[in-house]
């Protein structure tokens, strides 16, 4: 049965604070072998005018990754995760993210599609600052293959 | 204008290091007889690790680390990675597409694996550095 699109605009509660660390920052450059100084020291991060490394562009996803899973585990939307595949990804950025953060995600439902006996989910993840000034947003397309 | 190529290696370790690092533990991306069983020709690399080396050359293009103002992607096609030290390699290439009112360069991005072409739709808008000049 096709995925009921009015529930489309259904936000979920907040995500418990994220604490962005040095060195989960340079374990994530590390892993995408990105070199910049700026990822890995924070001297050459606060020459650009940050207070501490700066995180490089897709790491708002281990942010978005685990606030996704409210709209995952959603028991109204009974999403089959084993037959869902990552159909698109986009950031859009306030300010790179910056070690010592304290990261809030806020997951809403975008749109719904089905067509062809798939259905496309996209969640929107607005993700704050501990002060709730935005940080960076973040839309993740699923697509959840049909059983024919 | 095109933008020089840029060659990334992917092999199954630089997948372990990233579901580690990311959190993103699928199975699909670590075993065999698991991707195998729901349709796979294997492993695949996570979509987000394409993604993270296509921003590796759009900051490197832009010469800052902190100049992607958007970024977007769409997953078109899986990337396998063989088990052996080689791996595999994707490939990404860009062009200029034009200016945005705010005066951001907007770069039209290609990203080939096998000969195939991995990400469709794929963009991103920079804080103009040194890109054009």
């Amino acid at each position: 049965m096709p995925l009921d699109p009015s529930y489309v605009g259904r936000s979920y509660p907040p995500t418990k604070p994220y604490l962005v660390g040095r060195e989960k920052i340079r374990e994530f450059a590390n892993a995408i072998g990105a070199t910049d100084a700026a990822y890995h020291d924070p001297e050459a991060a606060r020459a650009l005018g940050y207070t501490d490394v700066i995180a490089p562009p897709t790491f708002p996803t281990v942010v978005s990754f685990a606030s996704n899973n409210a709209v995952v585990d959603d028991p109204d939307l009974a999403i089959d995760y084993s037959r869902v595949v990552h159909g698109d990804q986009r950031f859009s950025y306030t300010r790179p993210i910056v070690a010592g953060d304290e990261l809030v995600g806020r997951q809403t439902i975008a749109e719904i599609i089905s067509r062809g006996g798939h259905d496309f989910i996209t969640t929107r993840t607005d993700i704050t600052d501990a002060g709730g000034a935005p940080v960076a947003t973040s839309w993740s397309k699923l697509v959840i293959r049909g059983e024919g | 204008m095109d933008l020089p190529t840029k060659k990334y290696p992917v092999t199954r370790a630089d997948l372990v290091r990233y579901a580690g690092a990311s959190g993103d533990f699928n199975p699909i991306h670590w075993n065999d007889r698991f991707a195998t069983k729901v349709g796979l020709p294997g492993v695949i690399a996570h979509g987000m690790l394409t993604m993270a080396l296509v921003g590796r050359a759009v900051t490197d293009w832009a010469g800052a680390p902190d100049a992607v103002v958007d970024f977007s992607v769409r997953f078109s096609r899986p990337v396998p990675v063989p088990d052996d030290e080689s791996g595999t390699e994707v490939e990404v290439s860009a062009q200029v597409k034009g200016t945005t009112d705010e005066g951001h360069t907007v770069l039209a991005i290609t990203a080939v694996c096998g000969g195939e072409k991995v990400l469709s739709q794929a963009k991103a808008t920079v804080r103009t550095s040194r890109l054009g000049k």
